[in-house]
């Protein structure tokens, strides 16, 4: 009962911050989408960084090396170390930039503005959409579960269909519902502040949680000797990467560029205050992503030897198994807080940003009169209510295989990365282009996903290589092939998103 | 400087994918393996790479110390117009 009392308490913090952040709130739909474009450096880096770190960042990096040792985090984590800093200083600064001047909400209306084509919106929004909402659904549902997981056996006299703890239903609708919350209230500022609490959070825990484990696990006396101990007994194929095929690791690569694509991240990335704002989460992004991942790929690989984690434990809960098991309930409650703390800080940011798109994108709203933004305002929270309502109803229905889709999302929008940087850096991109090309992608990923079993198959290779290198390839080509051969915006459109070179 | 910054990335791109720690299961210290030590190692080097490229190649285009219009005097109203069928 400890574990649900701190849960609690975690979850009454957050929902208090959205109530405080919802005090400061101007009135404007600039402010409830964009916080006013006030976020200063330390709330950005939270913000983006809490954003882009999923439940995966603890849960899933844990029990992947578990199976596959430590190479996961050269597969996963460092890639991500080096590329996302890239994709905010190449991509997020010139967004920023142009949606400063332009005054855009979504990225759906910098493409309409870039290419001069209105319509791109309705081959994009669809797309963007299905490729973000599954994302959604994988984090209500792992917080259905982690929930479950922290108070089985707590209610002798209920839930005995759910092992007697709080079902899964249950948990997702409590955790929607506090979400639901402070993104109604506190709109993009209740987001940042909640997610720099969350990322707070979520750090720290993983920390505490490496230290105890260390000396749970090893058994040693001392700290140093327990380290030892527990590293020497693990297989030495998962000490290494010798089961980790070339190919597929240097085809990873490609996946960290998704974020330039994340719809909720481009939110973020408009929230600056200035572009110096930037320069604190471009730099010290790898290192948060390297103490949130390397504490849970050691812990992972540790468990792996035999007798630590005991049969029938599902990898997936390893974290949780291993705090319950060395240390107190206090601690475990707190661990559990930390992963609902990564999942809830991602999940903010998409509801919001579902939101805005269908406010924004859909409905075509703009800024006008004060009653007008207003009604704005009043339309946007509304879309967060049900984008919120459709997610979880969908979480109760979807089958379980909806985890296969992590990847698979992150494919798509990586495919869809080469459309962002060639609407910024490149004068020959064209609406018929982007069409192409988002066509391209859409044919190659439901292709390739359907042969893959939809997901089921997680070593499937197209052309004997991952699925994302065919899709991006496939994407990259089609979108410069048809952009040299099809019409550009006209010479006016083009000075004003590449005035450099229109005066040279 | 800032024509160092690109192959500089370049070279952390080629530095992450580490083939001569492919096969190789050593402790350092006793109890961190080098692969995982290697890439640890890699995050931070790419945390000082992206102060050097933040201090060396920060596009001349940004004014760091503008601060952001607001919706009533930006020019969102009339790009959005511009936009429509």
């Amino acid at each position: 009962m400890t574990s649900l009392i701190i849960i609690g308490i975690y979850l009454g913090i957050l929902l208090l911050l959205g109530l405080c952040a919802g005090r400061l709130f101007k009135g404007t739909s600039l402010d409830y989408m964009l916080a006013s474009h006030s976020i200063g450096p330390f709330l950005l880096l939270m913000s983006l960084f809490g954003t882009t770190m999923t439940g995966f960042s603890m849960v899933g990096s844990s029990s992947a090396s578990y199976r596959v040792g430590i190479g996961i985090y050269g597969l996963m984590a460092s890639s991500s170390a080096i590329l996302h800093p890239l994709c905010f200083f190449l991509i997020g600064l010139k967004l920023w930039s142009l949606g400063h001047r332009y005054g855009y909400s979504t990225q759906i209306e910098f493409f309409q503005d870039r290419l001069q084509s209105p319509r791109i919106g309705w081959a994009l929004f669809p797309v963007v959409v299905g490729l973000v909402v599954p994302y959604v659904l994988v984090g209500i549902i792992s917080a259905g579960a982690v929930f479950n997981g922290a108070s089985l056996g707590l209610f002798e006299m209920a839930f005995a269909d759910y092992g007697h703890g709080i079902p899964p239903w249950l948990g997702s609708l409590v955790v929607c519902l506090v979400v639901l919350t402070y993104v109604f209230f506190g709109g993009m500022r209740g987001t940042a502040w909640a997610n720099a609490f969350q990322t707070c959070v979520f750090m720290a825990l993983g920390v505490i949680t490496f230290f105890v484990l260390v000396k749970g696990i090893g058994g040693q006396e001392s700290f140093i000797d327990s380290l030892k101990s527990a590293s020497s007994a693990v297989d030495p194929a998962k000490l290494s990467r010798e089961k980790m095929p070339h190919r597929e690791y240097f085809a990873f690569l490609l996946i960290p560029f998704s974020i330039g694509m994340f719809p909720h991240i481009f939110q973020h990335w408009l929230t600056a205050r200035n572009a110096a704002a930037f320069k604190l989460p471009i730099v010290a992004h790898p290192v948060f992503v390297m103490i949130v991942w390397a504490p849970c790929v050691l812990i992972g690989t540790w468990a792996s030897v035999d007798g630590v984690l005991p049969a029938g434990v599902n990898p997936n809960a390893l974290l949780s198994y291993l705090v319950s098991a060395h240390s107190g309930e206090v601690l475990a409650g707190l661990l559990t807080a930390g992963i609902l703390a990564a999942i809830m800080s991602s999940l903010d940011s998409q509801f919001l940003c579902l939101g805005t798109m269908f406010t924004k994108d859909i409905l075509k709203r703009k800024s006008g009169t004060e009653e007008e933004d207003r009604r704005t305002v009043l339309l946007a929270r509304s879309f967060v209510v049900v984008v919120v309502a459709v997610c979880y109803l969908l979480s109760l229905v979807v089958p379980g295989g909806v985890f296969n889709l992590g990847v698979w999302c992150f494919t798509g929008f990586s495919a869809l990365f080469p459309l962002v940087a060639a609407a910024l850096y490149w004068r020959g991109l064209t609406a018929v282009g982007v069409y192409a090309s988002i066509l391209t992608t859409g044919v190659l990923w439901c292709y390739e996903f359907w042969q893959s079993g939809y997901g089921v198959d997680k070593h499937y290779e197209f052309l004997g290589i991952h699925p994302v290198v065919s899709i991006v390839a496939g994407s990259t080509i089609a979108m410069i092939a048809v952009s040299l051969v099809t019409k550009r915006p006209d010479a006016q459109t083009l000075a004003k998103f590449f005035p450099e070179q229109s005066q040279n | 400087m800032r024509k160092f910054v690109w192959p500089l990335l370049a070279l952390l791109v080629i530095l992450h994918h580490d083939f001569w720690f492919w096969n190789d299961p050593t402790l350092v210290a006793g109890w961190f393996p080098i692969g995982l030590l290697y890439h640890v190692g890699l995050s931070i080097v790419a945390a000082g790479f992206w102060l050097f490229a933040v201090k060396c190649a920060w596009p001349s285009y940004l004014d760091d110390g503008s601060t952001v219009a607001s919706s009533d005097d930006s020019p969102a109203s009339a790009a959005a117009e511009a936009t429509q069928p």
